[in-house]
């Protein structure tokens, strides 16, 4: 048996937060006694990530999913629990760990802002001690992949967002890291960017065998590249497991939204109206019969437009949420 | 070592490129730069006029080479690390400098050499001018020439390691505007900034010679000026080196004891 690529037992981080009331008189008692709060960010979860695996981390806002990247890349020390990465205890930060491992964050940047992304590449070859003739390989290779050419002469600045992230994504993987977390990478990029990143860490894993720990609220982004999602919500464990299992499990419908004059017609009969404005039903109707509906709505209404969507991704982790709670 | 060597070549260029990215405001900073001892020297010359020429030990000429030289010294050892240090804490900046395999301080280094490499000819030609302008020059004798560079190599370090220190003053508070207030007060008197040290109460040259300011920034001009003895010069020196160890200590201690903060509340 290999070891895990990600090993985490029982890991804890609870956050120390003082708290203040509204208004002027519990402003002024705040000076005289803060009021602490233990706010347990990630309570008590556990997995193991084997070598070269792809999987998604999901969950809500404020469930976990970052402080446990940032444990898992050594910025956050755990308040209890274990955590190695290759072997590694991260928040020691030892050398040989860093070169291995790589964060990327899709809301914040490490290029800098003013200069070419060449520039920054160029930082951290030399940062990474990454040999001339490998540098230039995987240069010409992430341009290939991201279609970098056209930007890496740009000033970052002059970048729009989808085009700094694909910058982001190939200075970070620069030195070849084999352990890849990835905080939300196609954050704000429109569809096209998004599949265009997808493929990419679909590439880098298969050509390079790295493990991918990937968080996103794009359902699309984790049933192209995860077989397995792990979800997290008010930082424990939901859900470990195959996405087929999960996506079979808890999501028994889908949503149709129907765009029709106004909000006159009685949809009632096609299934849950859950809202209607300007015309724009959203329906929800179970799975199997997506079909038989969809059709039904376009022979019997004066459809302008239709559209078919899975549950969004917060919705499947309620249905989790909502299952696994006693 | 060469790996270090490559670091700081490659961030001059990254340094080099993004000042070339800003030159307007380069100018500026620049005109601040020079500006400020000119407001000193300027005020310094109108009192030494209206008292017969001399204020305590400084003529008005020697007013004029002393704001002159200090413009030059305090343009070497300045750093900007206390405006930026909250900045990257809040914007996630440190978190990647976390995640490479190298203390961030050497690309600060690196960052603050390289602009300096480049601001520094325009620094001494405009020096060279305004001495012209208020006729005004230094003849050193030869060892104060010898010991000049050194002791302005350990301003730079001494200033350089205990302002980084205090920059990381941002992962205990928030209102680190307030600190930097305090401490460019207090340096702007006890460094030699706003007037040359001897000028001052006794006490206060006391606590100066005691505190690391003087040697940050007055003691290189002093000795260029040829103000002090050999023996001052050397003791000077000496004082520099304590201040270059205190410095280091406080940077290891400090930025470990900020470090465990910054991993325990994140970022």
């Amino acid at each position: 048996m290999t070891l895990p690529a990600v090993h985490i037992r029982d890991l804890r981080k609870t956050y120390v937060v003082s708290q203040q009331e509204a208004g002027a008189m519990a402003a002024l008692q705040g000076l005289l006694h803060r009021r602490k709060a233990e706010v347990p960010a990630v309570d008590g979860i556990s997995f193991d990530l084997a070598p070269g695996e792809i999987v998604g981390f999901l969950g809500p806002n404020g469930a976990g999913k970052t402080t446990t990247l940032k444990m898992l890349s050594g910025l956050l020390y755990p308040t209890a629990g274990e955590v190695t990465v290759l072997g590694y205890v991260p928040w020691k930060r030892a050398k040989s760990f860093l070169r291995q491992i790589t964060l990327v964050m899709g809301q914040r940047n490490q290029l800098v802002w003013d200069i070419p992304a060449l520039h920054s590449f160029d930082l951290n070859r030399v940062i990474y001690h990454i040999p001339a003739e490998d540098y230039r390989r995987m240069v010409g290779e992430l341009t290939e992949l991201l279609e970098l050419e056209p930007l890496l002469h740009k000033p970052v600045r002059n970048l729009s967002l989808g085009e700094r992230m694909k910058c982001e994504i190939a200075v970070a993987l620069l030195h070849r890291p084999s352990v890849v977390f990835l905080d939300e990478p196609t954050i704000g990029l429109d569809v096209t960017m998004q599949r265009r990143i997808r493929a990419f860490i679909a590439e880098y894993n298969r050509r390079f065998g790295a493990t991918v720990l990937l968080t996103s609220h794009y359902m699309a982004d984790v049933e192209a590249l995860c077989r397995r999602v792990v979800i997290i919500h008010h930082g424990r464990l939901l859900f470990d497991g195959d996405l087929s299992v999960l996506v079979q499990k808890f999501t028994s419908h889908k949503t149709i939204v129907v765009q029709l004059g106004d909000c006159q017609a009685d949809l009632r009969t096609y299934g849950e109206v859950v809202s209607c404005a300007d015309g724009r039903f959203t329906l929800r109707v179970p799975k199997a019969e997506t079909a038989h509906i969809t059709e039904r709505l376009l022979a019997d209404l004066p459809v302008i437009d239709l559209l078919v969507e899975d549950p969004p991704i917060e919705e499947v982790i309620e249905r989790v949420f909502a299952q696994e709670s006693p | 070592m060469k790996a270090l060597a490559e670091l700081y070549v490659q961030q001059f260029k990254t340094t080099l490129a993004s000042m070339f990215q800003y030159r307007a405001s380069l100018l500026i900073w620049m005109i601040g730069q020079v500006l400020e001892p000119l407001v000193y020297l300027i005020v310094w010359s109108i009192v030494s006029n209206n008292s017969g020429g001399s204020v305590g030990d400084y003529t008005t000429r020697e007013f004029a080479a002393y704001f002159i030289v200090m413009m030059v010294v305090n343009q070497v050892t300045y750093t900007w690390i206390m405006y930026e240090f909250e900045y990257r804490i809040r914007e996630g900046i440190l978190s990647f400098a976390l995640l490479k395999p190298i203390h961030p301080i050497h690309s600060d280094i690196a960052d603050n050499v390289s602009s300096k490499l480049i601001t520094l000819p325009i620094m001494i030609l405009i020096a060279a001018g305004l001495a012209v302008a208020f006729h005004t020059s230094v003849s050193p004798t030869p060892w104060a020439v010898a010991l000049f560079i050194p002791a302005l190599l350990l301003a730079f370090l001494v200033r350089f390691l205990l302002e980084w220190t205090l920059a990381q003053a941002a992962f205990w508070t928030t209102r680190v505007s307030a600190i930097n207030q305090t401490y460019f007060v207090v340096m702007l008197f006890l460094s030699g900034q706003f007037t040359p040290l001897t000028l001052l109460p006794h006490p206060i040259q006391v606590a100066a010679a005691i505190l690391p300011f003087r040697w940050m920034i007055g003691f290189p001009v002093e000795l260029l000026l040829g103000r002090l003895t050999l023996t001052e010069a050397l003791t000077g020196l000496a004082a520099q080196a304590v201040w270059l160890i205190i410095g280091f200590v406080l940077v290891r201690i400090v930025w470990r004891a900020g470090l465990r903060i910054y991993s325990a509340v994140g970022a």
